[in-house]
């Protein structure tokens, strides 16, 4: 996992409520057993029409959009499957961070688990934040992941909540594998007093 | 203090390897992990990389379901869809076999959708905690098991470790008292439910299920309830078990057999929630006032009675729900105030793991018999697992079916997910028994309406929506 300590981008706008995994990346597109490559597929069907062609209206596809870092969606992003490969496909066309008023669960765990940062802000900076977006489309963004802050483009920073320790792993890009492989005693301990109540053999 | 706990305390109490402090979050054991073929390939990619093994790979239970084909056997084989899928599925059996874990693979007479073999063969037991890489995996929660869906990553980790990093999610109470009219099933409370809670109205918590309504259910339809708590964002989804539950599971395969079936019961009957536990929230709804529900739009709490009428967008104000009604309005092709009844399908689906068990089949043959599928409506009944399948046509529901003009398909997820050759094309409208009807779910421009399999099969027998209360 990528280390993310602080980001400055310009944004890409999504203002829909409810996006579900199966808009960020079609099931079709899950018959890979690879990680990489699915930004290509990112939200396919609201990207391209029906033969392919790139869609001139979908944010996405705005010609100032290249190059943004940080999405900014609505509320609920994320629902639906668990498909790690909605974040994977975010991290590969070149999200590092999503701006919301709220994620699903396991989006959330997921994206935090692949180096994609989740901010969730309160209604009104987030809607300050779309009307500045508004005014001026490619004005930079900054995700203060040491701080726990994002200052949008009239410099007012705001306070985002995050697990100290999925801030920790994503500060210095180590994942919670490992963490976790070094529980191995108190795991051990556990499995001694606890008898497994079924065995698939 | 107070040391009343709720079913799902208990549970989460016991499966502590390190409780949660405020830097991190708890280490939570895993009694049962399910794998399959869609989420888990770079989860063992990951294992490899890092020249770990699978801790307790006698915990883990792989199947093949989500890319199957479910296309008849020809000459005994399933056709697989394409090379990629073909590789995908051939990744899980050299998976399984380099790990050692258990497969229920295609020529396994066990194979079937993650969500119908665990319970089917006894292996969901109350008490559990089972995480599988499927946000479908609340369905196992039926039984009084903590059971949650988790990204790849998790999977691996889970792999390696048989834990999980967890905060400890908030606890909500859905009680539904009352006895259910006829006509109304487990797929209309649950999605009641969704309508009255929102899409995102249990983000962050685990439900558990109360009250009279959900005590007269049996075990399938308490699965059909759990399995779409997802819908509401929940975390997982609880019943406690009862004689139900206990009657169910006696007997399966991997149950416990002879002194261990005792101490298991006896365990299983402390699972309840106390009297005195504080829940975080408490909904109630009432099942005499329900009626059979479908979805209109583009999310599954986007859903209204039978005989309702399409919301006016206009009426939600002018915020993100309007926009969001407006959309999916849009994209179903519906006009606000319209009546769904009478409106025409190209495609009516019963299965996937929300409703494709003996119990949801029986409830659609025993609609389907002596009658027949409309002209130019397609209808695809595909059983959750081999079993499923073999205990239905043992009951000669296949040939119900088969009479009526409808497909008997071979197991898998089939249409409740278009990645195995099973979908619906462009602007075809279906009916559908299962769980998520979200853009494209079903097939790129496909239009979803879910339902009950007794709304989908009258459906089928008229041709276009149908209320199964009228249907003489
Ligand atoms: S039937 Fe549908 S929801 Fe259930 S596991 Fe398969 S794809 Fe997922």
């Amino acid at each position: 996992m990528k280390p993310l300590t602080s980001l400055t981008s310009s944004c890409v706008v999504l203002n829909a409520a409810n996006v579900d995994t199966d808009q960020i990346i079609p099931a079709r597109f899950l018959k890979t057993v690879e990680r990489h490559g699915l930004g290509a597929y990112l939200f396919a069907d609201w990207r391209l029409d029906g033969q392919g062609r790139t869609r001139p209206d979908f944010p996405l596809n705005a010609p100032d959009a290249g190059g943004a870092a940080i999405l900014v969606a609505g509320h609920n992003f994320g629902c639906g499957s668990s498909r790690e490969h909605a974040p994977w496909a975010l991290l590969d066309f070149g999200f590092r961070a999503v701006i919301s008023t709220g994620f699903a669960d396991i989006f959330r765990n997921n994206a935090l688990k692949t180096g994609l940062l989740p901010v969730t802000l309160p209604a009104s900076a987030h809607r300050a934040l779309l009307e500045q977006l508004s005014e001026s489309p490619r004005a930079p963004v900054t995700i203060d992941l040491e701080a726990q802050a994002a200052i949008l483009p009239d410099g007012t920073p705001h306070r985002f909540p995050i697990d100290p320790f999925a801030r920790h792993c994503l500060l210095n890009g180590v994942d919670e594998l490992g963490f976790l492989l070094g529980q191995d005693s108190a795991i051990a301990a556990y499995e001694s007093t606890h008898s497994s109540p079924v065995c698939t053999r | 203090m107070n040391s009343a706990r709720t079913l799902f305390e208990k549970i989460w109490d016991d499966h502590l390897v390190r409780p949660e402090t405020e830097s991190n979050p708890a280490v939570l054991y895993v009694d049962l992990h399910l794998v399959h073929e869609v989420t888990s390939p770079q989860a063992f990619a990951e294992l490899r990389s890092r020249g770990a093994r699978v801790r307790r790979p006698e915990l883990t239970l792989a199947t093949m379901d989500h890319s199957t084909p479910t296309t008849p056997r020809a000459a005994g084989r399933l056709q697989v869809l394409d090379t990629q899928a073909a590789a995908q599925l051939e990744q899980l059996e050299t998976n399984c076999e380099e790990f050692g874990i258990q497969l229920f693979g295609l020529d396994d007479s066990r194979q079937g959708i993650v969500h119908v073999i665990g319970p089917e063969q006894g292996l969901t037991q109350p008490g559990m905690t089972i995480v599988c890489g499927d946000s479908h995996t609340s369905t196992h929660g039926a039984f009084g098991a903590l059971a949650f869906g988790i990204g790849t990553s998790e999977v691996g980790y889970v792999l390696a470790t048989q834990t999980l990093l967890q905060r400890k999610p908030r606890n909500m109470e859905i009680r539904i008292d009352g006895v259910l009219p006829p006509g109304v099933t487990a797929k209309d409370i649950i999605l009641a439910i969704i309508a009255k809670i929102g899409i995102g109205g249990a983000t962050g918590s685990v439900l558990e299920y109360t009250g009279s309504a959900i005590r007269s259910l049996g075990m399938e339809e308490r699965m059909t309830i759990c399995n779409m708590s997802i819908e509401a964002g929940a975390r997982a989804g609880l019943i406690a078990p009862d004689d139900t539950t206990i009657d169910y599971i006696a007997g399966r395969p991997f149950a416990p057999a002879g002194a261990a079936w005792a101490a298991a019961v006896a365990r299983w009957s402390q699972l309840v929630s106390d009297d005195e536990a504080q829940y975080d929230r408490s909904v109630h709804l009432d099942a005499t006032s329900l009626a059979p529900m479908i979805t209109f739009g583009t999310n599954p709490s986007m859903a209204i009675p039978i005989d309702g009428r399409v919301p006016d967008p206009a009426a939600a104000g002018s915020g993100a729900e309007r926009t969001d009604l407006d959309k999916a309005l849009r994209y179903m092709a519906l006009e606000p105030g319209q009546p769904l009844l009478g409106r025409a399908v190209d495609v009516v689906f019963v299965g996937s793991c929300t409703n494709s068990r003996i119990s949801d089949l029986r409830q659609a043959a025993a609609v389907m018999r002596g009658r027949h599928v409309a002209p130019g409506v397609r209808m695809l009944v595909v059983p959750g697992s081999r079993n499923v399948k073999s205990e239905a046509e043992a009951e000669g529901l296949d040939r119900v079916f088969m009479e009526a003009g409808a497909e008997w398909r071979e197991a898998g997820c089939s249409m409740c997910i278009a990645m195995n050759g099973d979908q619906l094309q462009p602007g075809q409208s279906a009916v559908s028994t299962s769980n998520r009807n979200f853009e494209g779910r079903q097939g790129k421009g496909g239009r979803t309406f879910l339902a009950s399999p007794l709304t989908a099969a009258a459906t089928a027998v008229t041709g276009a929506i149908a209320d199964i209360r009228a249907l003489s």
